[in-house]
């Protein structure tokens, strides 16, 4: 199975292992991640400014480039799959602002929401499958008590999200078990780690990272998985003292991809 | 050709303010059957329908078209008066000209042309009328209950009061309802129990009322007065005649893990039960899914211990036909469920519970024996958060709570925080609330005694998140008047659910074909001049089916009911309207049109035999209206695709003629 892929800037920098894995993984299980040629910033920071159409101009192309080739857009980084389901959402019910992008976008022609858009994690759970996840797990993860940490983004808002209960997510939790860990739940999955208030206000930060992480730890988690490079940057500042992984790190763990043949 | 008669009203100023209405009486004088016209100040009063009856003497007349207010208001007045001047009380027509003319206007000019207009429109209907009589039909005495409640219970006692015969149909092994889970009830703090079980044994012991618990109604049919309905009386595994509620059976029962769903599963019961010491009936039930010998034939003990060898592993449901006059929907509610509300985490810890759970955590007959201790470790927790409004006035989130407020849980939770205080002094106590809404007699003053007397802390704002952490319950929350953030560290957090209609409430409109709201309540006839009547003829709403209540709401709501159905079960036949639907059988097809869009379930099909023209004869289905049934909403004479449905009283033919006068 082909589909386009949209890495993300930060995957390009500080986050490379978030993609790396994504793509050995995907690899594994059959689907071919065809990056989108010329992909721009998602237009991030602010994620729900839909007043505001320069910075969504890269996230219509990308969508309507994967549009063109009649597959689904996959995403990775919370952050930019935020912006581009809020963006397609917003192109598919607000006129006035498809009408405007579309005017900017000029020669290119108009694109209305058509395309699908997948985060990687719903990709494994609504393309693949868990229990072909599971099927092809080599080196299975049991005895691990892994938590899982949502942040906000990737849930929220639900009414455009529609990835899972933004109150009592489980999608991260059945991908850990697919793996063969034990999922540790605990009520801070949902929580925002500060996200870039760190720069603003430190101190924020730090208090809403250290209670998830004390949450979780409390709830006997041995290590804490996320898909948003922002939360891990703030955990990891702010005093986790167990691991924090990206999960398709974990996937590719399980998957006995995480190394390459040259045992990099 | 008719003669007819115009009476115009003044109706003092209102209508005689904006619309001429000598002109009126003068132009109408000329239409085609008028034989007599005039104005009066006020044509309902008496002098007004005295001058009615003498013209109609006088002038011989056939049909009356009185122009005044809306027939609403006093369409049956002059009915009543054409009735007692030896008129056919169908001969009159009632020509709108205040709600629906001079109120409207401002303009006399205006006003009058159109006051004219509808009267000739009124006038031309007239003279198409025909004399209409209505049918009769029998009444069965005896009024059936769905739902064992307090709503149910107060309306069976009520009706069976009057002496009429009451059947009381219950889905769970007694009756008792949410009220027998409660502790103590506001504003008064008397204990539930205390109250209910006396009406308890007063339905068992009542002559008149016959209960079927552990039952529910599977089919309906039939009309007010007349319905037929069969009942499935599920096997209980127990001879309900025979038990003694000895309870000997239970302490044996070697099946004891089953989740008591009497205290909302905080404790067990054994797999053959009674569901509390007060049950009506007090006889034991066996779980089916729990019971050893039910699913595998291996145990049997509950048979060897009963002295009185009730029970019966053998039995099967029972389905019985019963003939009633009136029926009362009492199904009740249920708290919502709090899977979707899980930043109060009540999927990860224990010691967050509902309210309802609270009560039972409180009553002395509940799984801690009256103690208010957490359900985690047994302790007495010190400080309380209660959440209101958990999935009530959920505008933003209606697609997992409800929009509306469910009205009970301002008092409950008041009550809930002062027992606490009073019984632990040294408890905090914490409310959090949108708004605290408490109108109702005594019901304000209590709230402030919560407040002033028992010092429980209401803080205005939400909670936005529990964390369970160690054995802490961490609450975040806003203080909207102090704006800023509060972080508590609870022992016990304790959420407001919303409430909703039971589920079995939609099956059962399916087959009364009463009409229910958007979110599942019985809609009542009008909301305000008859809230205890479905819009279905003899169907009775009592309790939270209808909408959210407290139990002395429900009660007031329960008489109420009883009293309409005792009212309809005093009469020896039921008059209906006249003006219903007929279906023209030569013109007939049989198509079903009409059956489909009857909300009534008026109509029926038959198979008739039809002579030709070349003498044969021929054998076609043809719709049949039961005129007792028919409510005369003219659905199906617009759906019949042949025009062979007419409504008496309002025929197409009738309302051609008026659409005619106006149009001309």
């Amino acid at each position: 199975m082909k589909v386009s892929y949209f890495p993300g800037c930060t995957l390009k920098n500080k986050a490379r292992d978030l993609d790396l894995y994504a793509r050995r993984a995907a690899e594994v299980l059959g689907v071919a991640l065809e990056e989108i040629e010329n992909w721009q910033c998602c237009g991030g920071v602010f994620t729900t400014a839909n007043d505001e159409v320069a910075t969504k101009l890269s996230s219509v192309r990308a969508l309507k480039d994967a549009g063109e080739k009649g597959q689904p857009l996959v995403t990775v980084c919370s952050a930019c799959h935020n912006v581009i389901k809020q963006t397609n959402h917003a192109m598919q019910t607000n006129a006035a602002f498809a009408d405007k992008v579309n005017r900017y976008m000029g020669a290119d022609g108009p694109y209305c929401g058509e395309t699908e858009v997948y985060h990687y994690l719903e990709m494994l759970r609504d393309i693949v499958g868990f229990d072909k996840v599971k099927q092809a797990v080599v080196n299975s993860l049991a005895g691990k008590k892994i938590a899982a940490y949502y942040g906000c983004l990737l849930l929220r808002p639900n009414t455009v999200m529609h990835m899972d209960d933004p109150e009592n997510p489980t999608i991260m939790e059945d991908f850990i078990r697919a793996l063969g860990a034990e999922a540790i739940v605990y009520a801070k999955r949902n929580e925002c780690c500060g996200g870039y208030i760190s720069v603003e206000c430190p101190d924020t930060a730090r208090k809403n990272s250290e209670a998830i992480i004390r949450n979780a730890k409390a709830a006997g988690a041995e290590m804490i998985i996320t898909a948003c490079p922002l939360c891990k940057y703030n955990l990891v500042k702010n005093g986790a003292d167990i691991p924090v992984v990206y999960f398709t790190e974990l996937l590719a763990e399980a998957l006995g991809v995480k190394e390459d043949t040259n045992g990099n | 050709m008719q003669r007819i008669g115009v009476f115009v009203c003044w109706c003092g100023s209102n209508i005689a303010g904006t619309v001429d209405v000598k002109a009126v009486a003068e132009a109408l004088k000329n239409e085609p059957g008028v034989v007599f016209s005039t104005d009066y100040q006020y044509m309902c009063s008496q002098a007004g329908q005295d001058m009615i009856k003498e013209a109609v003497k006088e002038h011989n007349l056939t049909g009356i078209v009185v122009c005044s207010c809306s027939p609403r208001m006093h369409e049956a007045t002059f009915r009543k008066t054409a009735a007692a001047a030896g008129l056919n009380p169908y001969m009159v027509e009632i020509a709108n000209i205040r709600e629906q003319c001079s109120w409207v206007h401002k303009d006399m000019m205006t006003g009058t042309e159109k006051a004219v207009i509808l009267g000739k429109a009124a006038v031309a209907k007239v003279n198409l009328n025909t004399p209409l009589t209505p049918g009769e039909s029998p009444v069965t005495k005896r009024a059936l209950v769905i739902g064992g409640g307090i709503a149910g219970i107060q309306t069976a006692l009520d009706i069976a009061d009057a002496g009429f015969p009451v059947d009381i149909v219950e889905k769970k092994p007694t009756i008792g309802g949410k009220m027998a889970q409660l502790d103590k009830t506001f504003p008064t703090l008397d204990c539930a129990a205390c109250i209910l079980t006396p009406k308890m044994v007063d339905v068992a012991q009542n002559e008149n009322i016959r209960i079927f618990s552990y039952s529910e109604v599977t089919e309906v049919s039939g009309f007010v007065g007349n319905f037929d309905v069969t009942i499935k009386k599920k096997a209980r595994y127990v001879k309900e005649d025979v038990c003694t509620g000895c309870g000997a059976c239970l302490e044996k029962c070697p099946m004891k893990k089953v989740p008591n769903e009497f205290n909302l599963g905080m404790d067990n019961r054994s797999a053959i039960y009674i569901p509390f010491a007060q049950a009506v009936p007090k006889v034991a039930t066996i779980d089916p899914n729990a019971c050893n010998m039910l699913k595998n034939g291996k145990c049997g003990v509950c048979a060897k211990v009963c002295a009185a060898g009730a029970i019966d592993y053998t039995q099967k449901d029972e389905f019985i036909q019963e003939k009633y006059g009136a029926i009362v929907v009492a199904t009740g509610f249920n708290p919502i469920s709090m899977d979707k509300f899980d930043e109060f985490a009540y999927s990860q810890s224990k010691d967050v519970i509902t309210s309802l759970e609270f009560e039972r955590l409180t009553n002395a007959a509940g799984p801690s024996a009256g103690k208010l201790l957490r359900p985690s470790d047994g302790k007495h927790p010190h400080t309380i958060v209660f959440v209101q409004c958990v999935g009530s006035r959920c505008d933003a989130c209606a697609e997992k709570g409800k929009e509306y407020c469910s009205k009970i849980c301002c008092m409950y939770t008041a009550k809930h925080a002062m027992l606490t205080r009073d019984k632990y002094p040294d408890t905090e106590v914490y409310v959090f609330y949108i708004d605290v809404r408490t109108p109702g007699k005594n019901f304000d003053e209590f709230y402030r005694r919560a407040v002033e007397e028992y010092g429980v802390k209401y803080i205005k704002g939400m909670v936005g998140k529990v964390t369970p952490e160690g054995d802490k319950l961490k609450v975040q929350a806003s203080d909207l008047i102090a704006n800023k953030q509060l972080h508590i560290d609870a022992d016990l957090v304790v959420l407001a659910a919303a409430i909703e209609p039971d589920q079995s409430a939609r099956p059962l409109a399916t087959m009364l074909t009463a009409s229910m709201d958007t979110n599942d309540f019985f809609t009542e006839a009008h909301p305000k001049l008859r809230p205890v009547e479905s819009p279905t003829a003899g169907v009775f709403l009592s309790g939270a089916c209808q909408g959210p209540k407290d139990i002395p709401e429900t009660v007031s709501q329960a008489g109420a009911a009883a009293s309409k159905v005792i009212g309809l079960l005093a009469k020896d036949k039921l008059t209906g309207n006249p003006c219903v639907a007929g279906s023209n059988e030569l013109m007939c097809n049989g198509c079903s049109s009409c059956a489909n869009v009857c909300p009534y379930g008026a109509i029926s099909y038959e198979e008739k035999e039809f002579r030709m023209p070349d003498r044969t004869t021929k054998v076609r289905r043809v719709a049949v209206v039961n005129p007792a049934v028919c409510q005369g909403c003219g659905a199906c004479t617009v759906a019949c695709p042949s025009g062979a449905m007419d409504l008496k009283g309002f025929a197409n033919s009738q309302i051609m003629a008026e659409v005619d006068a106006i149009c001309k």
